[in-house]
């Protein structure tokens, strides 16, 4: 019987959270453009987002170019079809390692302690004294911290691609010795700008709405307390780890499958 | 002072991001191949195209002189229409050129390959290429081969018995 009830507030529970969170993405969304006076915070929030996060991503999609091309050249090997290898890493980086990989180093980095700073600003009861005076604290905190997510993640993403793809070309053409003509004549043929690059930055703007609104919204309704404050951190990583690989399947599906 | 310091160097993030998106649009993929609208289009009529895809490159004697562009099937007749854009170079193909579609490789995709012809007039834009061969597809190509090994079995066996009854 206690199970049954257990089991009841948990459904509650989650609608509640689900439809405080709609809300919230509406209240923050919805907040009236006040240019002059937010450019500022805007972009101090978009060098602490993005900027700063420049370069864990930059290495990342350094190695990870170089380790896509060092696996593709052996596959293809067996093949004899090596010349393919600059198709296959602009494909794969593109349409899949890009977007993805990006928003999973954006949430570690960045969307941590978003969710951290609110939180501790809820904690220490900075955002009361901000109402105290007046101040709404979706238009002062949330909302430029949340436009700054959505604007850095696919900046960061397309900075990404070009880095793997020049860590592919260190790797398939300096080292192994593919042709570097046909290596790029290759790419250029089988790339497609519409399908395949315009694609992968609209899925990095998706995951950006998603993972900043988690962060956002976690830190925003943390438990004003040390252990509130970490649980959210941990609930925002993972919840928007799990979103990106789903929604990465479901936009896949989306874009390749033509429903 | 600092305030400054950091407009500068988001200032140079967002630049350096258009940057690379301009580099993804102009190295990476093939936006600026076809991309400065100086082509003509010219029709052909194929029986069967096989795996033809929009896109598939188009060529003389193994250059690429243009890309497909549109797939149609002519209702009136059941064939396939295949709609061409030829770079605005190449203007000088004479207008009983010839098209057949061949496959890159053994596995490879689908393309078209021209063979120029020796009429004095060429090719204009909207005007239709009359000689076509189609796609070989394996399938047939097989079908006729086992067809074909069937019916010489099939005499061969008819004249063992026909030298049976005889001796």
């Amino acid at each position: 019987m206690e199970f049954v009830f257990k089991i009841g507030r948990f459904g509650v529970t989650s609608c509640i959270r689900i439809g405080q969170s709609g809300f919230f993405l509406f209240r923050v969304i919805g907040q009236k453009p006040r240019w002059g006076q937010l450019l500022f915070l805007w972009i101090e929030q978009i060098y602490r987002v993005g900027v700063l996060s420049l370069i864990i991503i930059l290495l990342s999609a350094l190695f990870i170019g170089m380790v896509v091309a060092l696996q593709g050249y052996h596959i293809l090997e067996k093949f004899g079809a090596t010349e393919e290898l600059g198709q296959m890493l602009a494909l794969t980086v593109l349409r899949e390692l890009g977007p993805v990989i990006t928003a999973l180093l954006f949430v570690g980095r960045a969307c941590s302690s978003l969710t951290a700073e609110i939180g501790l600003m809820r904690a220490t009861q900075q955002l009361d004294c901000m109402e105290m005076m007046a101040v709404d604290p979706l238009w002062r905190v949330i909302s430029p911290r949340f436009w700054a997510g959505i604007i850095s993640l696919p900046l960061l993403t397309i900075l990404f691609n070009v880095t793997a793809i020049y860590g592919g070309v260190l790797v398939g053409v300096d080292w192994l010795g593919v042709d570097s003509g046909t290596f790029w004549s290759n790419m250029q043929s089988a790339v497609n700008f519409r399908s395949d690059v315009f694609n992968g930055v609209i899925k990095s703007l998706v995951f950006a709405v998603v993972v900043t609104w988690i962060a956002v919204y976690q830190g925003f309704y943390a438990a004003p307390n040390s252990l509130g404050i970490s649980r959210a951190t941990t609930k925002t990583v993972v919840y928007s780890s799990l979103m990106i690989l789903a929604l990465d399947f479901a936009l896949t599906a989306l874009m390749m499958g033509g429903w | 002072m600092k305030s400054r310091v950091v407009d500068f160097v988001v200032g140079i993030f967002i630049i350096a991001a258009l940057l690379a998106l301009l580099f993804l649009a102009f190295r990476v993929s093939n936006l600026t191949n076809f991309g400065n609208g100086k082509y003509y289009k010219i029709t052909a009529e194929f029986d069967n195209i096989g795996g033809l895809k929009i896109r598939a490159p188009v060529s003389v004697s193994g250059v690429k002189i243009g890309e497909v562009a549109t797939i149609s099937l002519d209702s009136n007749n059941y064939r396939a229409l295949v709609s061409m854009r030829i770079n605005a170079r190449y203007n000088n193909l004479p207008i009983d050129t010839s098209a057949n579609i061949f496959t890159q490789g053994i596995l490879g995709s689908n393309y078209i390959s021209l063979s120029p012809g020796f009429d004095e007039a060429n090719l204009k834009a909207g005007s239709r290429i009359e000689t076509t061969h189609s796609a070989l597809v394996l399938e047939n190509l097989i079908g006729q081969l086992i067809y074909s090994l069937k019916s010489d079995n099939d005499g061969s066996q008819k004249k063992k018995n026909e030298k049976g009854e005889g001796s």
